[in-house]
């Protein structure tokens, strides 16, 4: 059991475990402070989401928003892994995501290109912002964290004045890209059927998917993961070994940068969301990110499940009882749950301290000669 | 009876799979200087943190002043008396002297600093030991030397009885060093009781009263250092006789490998150019090396050879190529072999495994990666197996042992297999023995001959006096960055090259 313990994906997985179940168990408290009424009801709709419904058809048609909301944020994850395992810390993602938003939109809708040009543009587009803040790191020494922060702020006036151009006269919201130009909307290559006719299940699930299972064999078997987390772990050594460190860096931030632009091109070419130019804050799809890829025990993976987690509880905050609670209290629950998910590396450390100290304890009390102690504690 | 300060009998600390101590006594008498001396993971840290409470022993008993004790943790340590300075300084870098000595007990009326009444205090103890600091000047303005002063200050300030020097000269200079014995000496006369952890036998024979050897996690033997030899010493601790002299054959040296001409590189730290107009040349089969006080240009000297920075000026030929202009790798390809200065922060991937890191600079040839860009797992598995084999690379775990993990000799053992296995023209060795023991340098100098003797040129970096006369065959000694004696080992004096190193005397170089 100990032994197990031990091994590091068990304890990644272990520690995601202990995160999830604190974090519901603070936001019960919050709600039973609020109003201890409905208190009980409201966090298990949090974690019953598109089960709360009845009928087994509305629960699949739940279950595929859900699923197509997931996978922006499994790409805005797998942007925030991948530059940490280079040894960044790419805050910018929420900037990125912004950057690609405005891109396919504007692309979409005053441009009329069809989805591939407008994914590949949003593509770009985060690419270009992942580059700069690249630029700046490897060339002025700027730190990424204040470079990427700023950027987020750039970027989300800037999309606000271009897609103004491209608003409803009305509303502040973008137009339906489903009345304007409907070829820039993902194929649904007959994923809908699967999900009770939901259109907004599309080629991005699977699309989505792959590009996990692809980021983790390019840092786990290529040449191109071993240069890149060599630079991250020790950017000196890595010089020394003849390896390009600032092209490196600037490399991986246009990845990076290029997956979460490739995120909100999932999102806002399924026509499920529109922009709105009036917000004043970054999407928090960026954010949650971070914490799904920690969730995720940052593992490509990992993040597939971390992130369709912390969507599902996103989700689940909707049908929080607005009788006794005001409706931002469905933002409040996930919020706390999210926090506590950023604790897994804190959780891990803690597992592997305790286990030292009872293994130290047990040696201690027993003292059992060396041949006896064995390699492990436990027995 | 004799007086012990402090006593450790026969502690047993055992960790999951090793016993760390076993069985180790060490008696400390009032006002002498003990060494402690044992190789790389002969149990000397392990019986620190024992005596500083961070480990609780199995078995022993641990008594002060005749009287035994119970040290739970760090503080108690303190209020017994113990304090200790650590090999890297545990100094806040933005504070001054007199602040970092103050740290954590700091004189106070309800919470507001008397600082007057502590400066007098550091004023009148640094007189009294003779240890020079400026208490006014920032620790990252000042030297290595006196930072460690500043340390031996802040256990002086807390009437620390007991003092622990661990492995104290290997930042210094020669002049710092014989500073920091006189010192020590000072301290032992005025009644404070010093443990002194070190490898290095000559300083251990020059200051130490008695010496406590362990190996292995063993207890050995406690001798007088006055009824000792240093080859007595070492045979204790290495466990055999380890051979002092280099034994070579004369070198027989053939064309020119490396010449070097009028190369100058700018420094990182102040406005001068750390290295001036330096030209040179290495002949294939011999070693050069270049000798010098740390900080007289030789690490800007290697980082411009090397290609991590650019030259101001100069020319590098390699073979007859041009190389100034070439990158890291083209020079790397072109047989130049590094074993760098620092081998945490240049020579090792820390995180990656033992076999990643002997991968390092040859990953990306057809041998390892794959033409699509995947890594050959089986080929590099079985390359780290030979080397690790042929090298005697030891480490927990193999080829998968994370190379964080692995001692600082066999972690230095890993970098000269990769550098020499790359078999190079020019085999630049930069303090490849620093903080290593007796058995470990002994095996490097070994490996620099044989490169020697295989026709390879090896140009040799070092600090070490001994280490100098000893393994190459010409030696240049460098000063202010520039090169200002060429000498004959053979026919040459530690006190003459001391006179070069320390810019007394200086000769016209002809190349």
């Amino acid at each position: 059991m100990k032994k197990a313990l031990r091994n590091p994906s068990v304890q990644a997985f272990v520690a995601s475990i202990i995160c999830i179940i604190l974090g519901l168990l603070i936001g019960y408290i919050v709600l039973l402070f609020i109003n201890p009424e409905g208190a009980a009801e409201s966090i298990l709709n949090v974690i019953k989401n598109f089960f709360t419904w009845s009928k087994p058809k509305t629960q699949l048609k739940q279950f595929g928003n859900t699923l197509a909301k997931t996978m922006p944020l499994l790409m805005c994850s797998l942007s925030i892994l991948f530059a940490y395992k280079v040894g960044l810390f790419n805050i910018g993602v929420a900037g990125q995501y912004v950057a690609g938003s405005c891109a396919c939109l504007y692309a979409s809708l005053a441009w009329g290109w069809s989805w591939l040009p407008c994914l590949l543009f949003a593509i770009a587009a985060g690419a270009v912002l992942g580059a700069i803040v690249g630029f700046l790191k490897s060339y002025c020494n700027v730190n990424e964290v204040i470079s990427g922060i700023m950027l987020n702020w750039i970027s989300l006036y800037t999309a606000n004045t271009i897609l103004s151009k491209v608003k409803e006269v009305a509303s502040p919201y973008t137009m339906y890209i489903n009345d304007v130009n409907p070829s820039a909307l993902l194929p649904n290559i007959g994923l809908d059927e699967l999900f009770a006719k939901n259109k907004y299940v599309t080629i991005a699930v699977p699309l989505a998917l792959l590009i996990a299972i692809a980021i983790s064999i390019i840092l786990n078997k290529t040449k191109l993961g071993y240069e890149l987390k060599a630079t991250g772990s020790n950017k000196n050594a890595a010089k020394y070994a003849g390896m390009r460190e600032n092209r490196n860096i600037i490399l991986t931030l246009v990845i990076a940068g290029g997956l979460a632009g490739l995120g909100a091109a999932m999102l806002y070419q399924t026509g499920y969301m529109r922009w709105e130019c009036t917000q004043s804050s970054v999407p928090s799809m960026g954010f949650n990110g971070i914490a799904a890829a920690f969730l995720g025990g940052l593992s490509p993976i990992g993040a597939i499940f971390s992130s369709f987690f912390i969507q599902h509880i996103t989700d689940g905050g909707q049908y929080v009882n607005t009788n006794f609670y005001s409706s931002q209290i469905s933002d409040l629950i996930s919020s706390v749950i999210i926090y506590l998910c950023g604790f897994v590396l804190f959780i891990k450390i803690t597992m592997t301290n305790m286990l030292n100290r009872s293994e130290e304890k047990k040696i201690q009390r027993l003292k059992v000669p060396l041949a006896d102690s064995g390699k492990d504690g436990d027995k | 009876m004799e007086q012990y300060a402090i006593e450790m009998l026969h502690i047993t600390k055992r960790f999951p799979g090793i016993i760390a101590n076993d069985d180790i006594t060490l008696q400390l008498k009032k006002g002498e200087i003990h060494a402690l001396l044992g190789e790389n993971g002969a149990g000397k840290s392990t019986l620190m943190s024992v005596l500083f409470g961070l480990y609780q022993p199995e078995e022993g008993t641990i008594k002060k002043d005749g009287v035994e004790v119970k040290i739970n943790n760090p503080n108690d340590a303190n209020d017994l008396g113990i304090g200790m300075v650590h090999q890297h300084f545990k100094l806040v870098e933005c504070f001054t002297v007199l602040d970092n000595i103050i740290l954590g007990v700091e004189p106070n009326k309800m919470g507001f600093l008397q600082k007057q009444e502590a400066r007098e205090k550091v004023l009148a103890l640094s007189e009294k030991y003779g240890l020079r600091v400026d208490p006014d000047a920032k620790i990252e303005d000042i030297t290595v030397g006196m930072q460690q002063r500043t340390e031996i200050l802040k256990m002086l300030y807390r009437d620390n009885e007991i003092l622990i020097f661990d492995e104290p000269t290997a930042v210094l200079t020669p002049q710092e060093i014989s500073e920091l014995m006189q010192i020590m000496k000072n301290l032992a006369a005025e009644g404070k009781s010093i443990l002194f952890i070190s490898h290095k036998l000559n300083e251990i024979m020059e200051v130490a009263d008695r010496c406590t050897v362990l190996r292995k996690g063993k207890y050995i033997g406690t001798v007088n250092t006055k009824d000792t030899s240093p080859a007595f010493l070492s045979a204790m601790m290495v466990g055999r006789n380890v051979t002092f002299h280099v034994e070579k054959t004369p070198a027989s040296p053939g064309e020119v490998v490396l010449s070097i001409e009028n190369m100058t590189v700018a420094s990182k730290v102040h406005k001068n150019n750390a290295v001036k107009n330096v030209s040179l040349k290495v002949r294939a089969g011999e070693i050069v090396c270049i000798a010098g006080i740390d900080g007289n240009g030789q690490s800007e000297f290697v980082y411009g050879l090397s290609g991590l920075e650019p030259l101001v000026s100069g020319k590098i030929t390699l073979k007859g190529k041009d190389i100034t202009k070439a990158t890291i790798r083209e020079r790397s390809v072109m047989g130049i072999s590094h074993i760098p200065e620092d081998r945490h922060k240049h020579g090792l991937v820390l995180d990656y495994s033992l076999e990643d890191n002997l991968i390092l600079q040859t990953y990306f040839s057809p041998e390892f990666t794959s033409g699509a860009g995947f890594l050959k797992r089986k080929n590099i598995r079985d390359y780290a197996n030979r080397l690790i084999e042929q090298y005697d690379v030891r480490s927990g775990q193999g080829a998968i042992t994370t190379a964080r993990s692995m001692s600082g000799g066999n972690q230095q053992k890993a970098i000269i297999a990769r550098e020499i296995d790359k078999a190079p023209e020019l085999l630049i060795a930069v303090q490849p023995t620093r903080g290593l023991d007796v058995g470990a340098i002994e095996y490097i100098h070994k490996q620099l001959i044989a490169q020697r003797d295989a026709g390879k040129a090896v140009l040799l970096i070092s600090l070490e006096l001994d280490e100098v006369m000893d393994v190459p065959d010409r030696i240049l000694v460098m000063y202010e960055g520039e090169i200002v004696g060429e000498l004959d080992p053979k026919k040459t004096s530690q006190e003459e090259l001391g006179l070069y190193m320390a810019g007394a005397k200086r000769d016209e170089v002809k190349v």
